[in-house]
């Protein structure tokens, strides 16, 4: 690893990380500090939320995560990214992963560092039912509004259409 | 108007009872579900008025409006709020927008989407990895090769396997391609939207040759399915340089008459320039990417910043415009339709022998002909089409660019056969957040310009 491409020194509380298998920076901060996490990113010189989405991980708890990082069901994903400015002279991604629990879904919204937040948060709530905190407009975006449940959740049914076989009408 | 025919019949018309509830109006005041008509403005929270005067429709805080602004006594009625779609022909595909008018000037939008929502991510999840690139070709129908292509960067990394170099070129020059027939399609509806049925025609004209090429190649003029794990599906079809050149100069012939057209005509840049401006602080605040990030000034390309492929060994410029406006929007398209043949022509130079695919029999399937010789073959090729290839366990974001920004795949896997999660980064669906901006201030009348000029493609926003 070349110095120009080492990872930022933030200001923040040590926050567990390590590296993906496609090279981007990973951070595990507990949801307490996520927002204060990605703050300091933003400050830093990521000036973009490339993405932000979820998974569940139901069904799946044995994922690898650092020392210090309890599984949860879901985790948030986010994508920040560095367009070659500011104290990140190279472009490069972060992707912060942080652990929601079931009973309590919900972490801070990003809006307020991040416009771009907007909808991708909608999409995340619509999708899993993460609630996101000082979002201005948490409705659903992609579902229709009185649709009930969060779709991409994996015990939320794929939902078949019955089909009946009717009997072929023979050659003759 | 019941009562007053009422009156006449029944009685003088200057009786009119002064007690009792107001019968001017035609409906029903209370039914069973309660009132049927507004509440008076001073009921309004303070809370729920910041949703529906503020943040609800999105605009950055400089734009807002301040609650402690609005008279609540006496209500400013000047605006209204219009709806557009989400069946209006110029809203390419099913778009809903809710305009707030003061007069013809667009003050807030709100776009409304979901009306082609199917599920993709969910049915990701119930497809192999081999199936899986027939689920998102289907997301950016214009642009399908892209997301076949990051599909398969996505689930390659996860696998780890190291392509060979035809593999890479021909995705390189199907890339292009797509990218030379997207933006030729989206200069084919922008003339549509601005009034230019020429263009419209010139547009699909045009792109039909590179559709050609694609069935020739792929058998499909969309949804290919053709950039798999692995590879790709075929090799290019014999005399495939000869196609691409004539492609290529027919192109670049007639991007000449679409600068006579429409670049300097005095009609069109009156419709476009200086319409739906954007600062590069707001297209980067709002996560834009691709020709809307470009046109403000920020010189991003992924193709340029973080080299996949091998963009690294071609020649290209990433062309940026200045004011962010429709202009510089078309004028970056066109361009880079320019820059695309630029690295055609070297793919076309460098395209190096050898293999399409990774030969390894676990991910790619057995030649036809050796089913019938092999039993190895039988079995690689029933497994691979029954079970699928399992990947390893982990998790991982690629990012390309497409014709309209980054389009971006994550991926997590259990170590099963079916991706666990597969997110798309859908540049349509990020991109549209900028369009209230873009539109505010502006004339109605140009606001179907400047859609047009976002370049969004439902499928892909919906997903």
């Amino acid at each position: 690893m070349t110095p120009d491409t080492a990872p930022v020194e933030l200001s923040i509380p040590a926050v567990p990380r390590s590296t993906s298998i496609d090279g981007h920076d990973l951070l595990f901060p507990h949801r307490d500090v996520y927002h204060d996490v990605v703050a300091a990113h933003r400050e830093a010189g990521y000036a973009m939320l490339a993405d932000l989405t979820a998974v569940d991980y139901l069904g799946h708890p044995g994922r690898q995560l650092p020392d210090g990082v309890a599984p949860e069901r879901f985790e948030l994903v986010v994508m920040l990214l560095s367009l070659a400015s500011g104290e990140v002279p190279h472009a490069r991604r972060v992707r912060i992963r942080v652990q929601v629990p079931e009973d309590d879904a919900e972490v801070t919204s990003l809006w307020d560092l991040y416009r771009g937040a907007e909808a991708m948060e909608r999409e995340a709530y619509d999708m899993y039912g993460i609630t996101f905190r000082g979002h201005p407009d948490l409705t659903r975006i992609l579902m229709p509004e009185d649709w009930e449940g969060h779709p991409l959740r994996k015990d939320f049914g794929v939902g078949r259409v019955p089909v009946q076989f009717r009997e072929a009408p023979g050659p003759r | 108007m019941s009562d007053r025919t009422r009156s006449t019949t029944d009685g003088p018309a200057s009786e009119t009872p002064d007690t009792g509830p107001d019968t001017s109006s035609p409906f029903v005041r209370e039914t069973a579900e309660g009132s049927q008509e507004l509440a008076s403005r001073r009921d309004t929270t303070p809370e729920e008025l910041e949703r529906e005067v503020g943040s609800v429709l999105r605009l950055p805080e400089s734009h807002g409006v301040d609650v402690s602004d609005i008279d609540i006594e006496h209500p400013d009625d000047e605006t209204m709020i219009i709806n557009m779609g989400p069946q209006h022909p110029s809203t390419h595909g099913v778009l809903r927008l809710m305009m707030e008018l003061d007069g013809e000037t667009v003050l807030r939008t709100k776009p409304i989407i979901g009306y082609l929502h199917t599920g993709m991510e969910k049915t990701a999840e119930e497809l192999t990895y081999q199936q899986g690139a027939t689920n998102v070709t289907r997301m950016d129908y214009l642009s399908p090769l892209n997301n076949e292509l990051v599909f398969s960067l996505a689930t390659e990394k996860l696998l780890g396997i190291e392509l060979p170099p035809r593999a890479i070129w021909i995705r390189m020059l199907l890339s292009e391609l797509q990218r030379v027939s997207s933006h030729l399609m989206w200069l084919a509806t922008n003339g549509m939207d601005v009034g230019s049925t020429t263009m419209m025609i010139f547009g699909f004209r045009e792109r039909e040759l590179v559709l050609g090429f694609f069935e020739k190649t792929t058998g499909l003029r969309m949804n290919h399915n053709f950039i798999r794990p692995g590879g790709t599906a075929a090799d290019l079809p014999d005399g495939w340089e000869d196609d691409v050149e004539v492609i290529l100069d027919n192109v670049t012939s007639r991007l000449a008459d679409y600068d006579a057209l429409l670049t300097g005509q005095p009609i069109f840049n009156e419709r476009v320039e200086g319409v739906g401006p954007l600062t590069a602080a707001e297209a980067i605040a709002l996560s834009a990417t691709g020709p809307i990030l470009r046109s403000t000034g920020v010189a991003w390309d992924l193709r340029r910043a973080m080299p996949y492929l091998a963009y690294d060994d071609v020649d290209f410029d990433v062309i940026i415009g200045t004011y962010g406006d429709n202009f510089d929007r078309y004028a970056i398209r066109i361009n880079e339709i320019r820059e695309s043949v630029r690295i055609l022509w070297q793919v076309l130079d460098k395209m190096p022998p050898g293999d399409y695919r990774v030969q390894d029999k676990k991910l790619t399937p057995p030649p036809r002909a050796r089913i019938d010789e092999s039993m190895e073959a039988l079995i690689h090729h029933f497994k691979i089409f029954t079970e699928g290839f399992k990947v390893p366990e982990g998790e991982v974001y690629v990012a390309i660019e497409s014709p309209r920004g980054e389009l971006g795949c994550y991926l997590v896997s259990n170590g099963s056969s079916k991706p666990f999660r597969m997110h798309i980064r859908a540049p349509s669906f990020v991109n549209l957040q900028s369009l209230p901006v873009m539109m505010h201030g502006g004339l109605v009348a140009d606001a179907v310009a400047t859609i047009s000029s976002v370049d969004p493609v439902m499928g892909e926003v919906d997903r």
